[in-house]
């Protein structure tokens, strides 16, 4: 069986349910490109994942378009690291946040020499962001910021 | 890296790499690092590989044989919680130590 076609499914299911269509985010543009300059293992990388990834200590997301970011430093402690989402299932993420926030994983390819190294820190939110206008004038923004700050060459996103 | 794939074809970002997973595992399968790095090295070597914008690379890995749980993805009802305005926590001890304070409570971290 190919893919599965979320939009159709989500629009049927909604209507289904009486609720109002959602306009889903079309860009029919050529996005924009920039290549890679130098070969990953050289490269340090950037990430951002939008599966509600916070840390113990830290305040957690809401639910109701909370467009807010953490930062989380990228020698963090696995155990540290906790998910809050309303719209998938988080037992995954809960039992190993890998699964939508791959650090292990970025960690042990930087030691491999499969990448040059990671930014001091990855950036999360919690992406059940109804209003996409509010992603684009506002998170996407402080995002971007954030990762000239890093001086990242390339970044990975993780979403859900 | 995605695990919808029409709806990153429709957001049309400059590179791709689509994971034909279950919603919540864009990254891996819990407790399964070799997988986890494979699916990783397959998903940033597009960095060096890829030439053009919009281009989507499709991972070689399945969940599982039979692929049933795509059946059942928004098949029906609604599986989302309600969704609240004040912070949810994990847990209990997550919202004490948050609200105590302490480095990671700072307000910067959470701008």
């Amino acid at each position: 069986m190919g893919p599965v076609d979320y939009i159709p499914r989500i629009r049927d299911n909604y209507a289904r349910l009486g609720y109002k269509a959602y306009n889903w985010v079309v860009n029919p543009d050529t996005a924009p490109w920039t290549p890679l300059r130098k070969p990953l293992s050289q490269c340090r990388l950037g990430l951002a994942a939008s599966g509600g990834i916070y840390a113990a200590g830290q305040m957690a997301f809401h639910h109701k378009d909370d467009t807010s970011l953490r930062e989380i430093p990228t020698d963090i402690g696995t155990k540290e690291l906790r998910a809050t989402h309303f719209a998938y299932d988080l037992s995954g993420a809960r039992t190993d946040p890998n699964v939508v926030f791959p650090i292990d994983t970025l960690r042990r390819l930087v030691q491999e020499g499969f990448l040059g190294g990671l930014a001091s820190r990855f950036h999360t939110f919690m992406g059940g962001i109804y209003s996409s206008r509010r992603v684009v004038e506002d998170l996407a923004p402080r995002l971007t910021a954030r990762f000239l700050e890093d001086g990242v060459d390339a970044v990975l996103l993780v979403p859900v | 890296m995605t695990s919808a794939r029409d709806i990153t074809l429709a957001v049309n970002p400059p590179r791709a790499a689509f994971l034909d997973f279950p919603l919540g595992y864009t990254a891996g399968k819990p407790h399964a690092p070799d997988l986890q790095r494979r699916i990783l090295v397959e998903a940033l070597s597009s960095f060096e590989s890829m030439t053009a914008p919009g281009s989507m690379k499709d991972l070689p890995f399945r969940w599982s044989e039979d692929e049933e749980w795509k059946a059942k993805a928004f098949a029906g009802g609604d599986d989302r919680k309600p969704r609240h305005d004040a912070p949810q926590y994990q847990d209990e001890e997550d919202r004490r130590l948050a609200e105590e304070g302490g480095p990671r409570s700072c307000p910067v971290c959470r701008s």
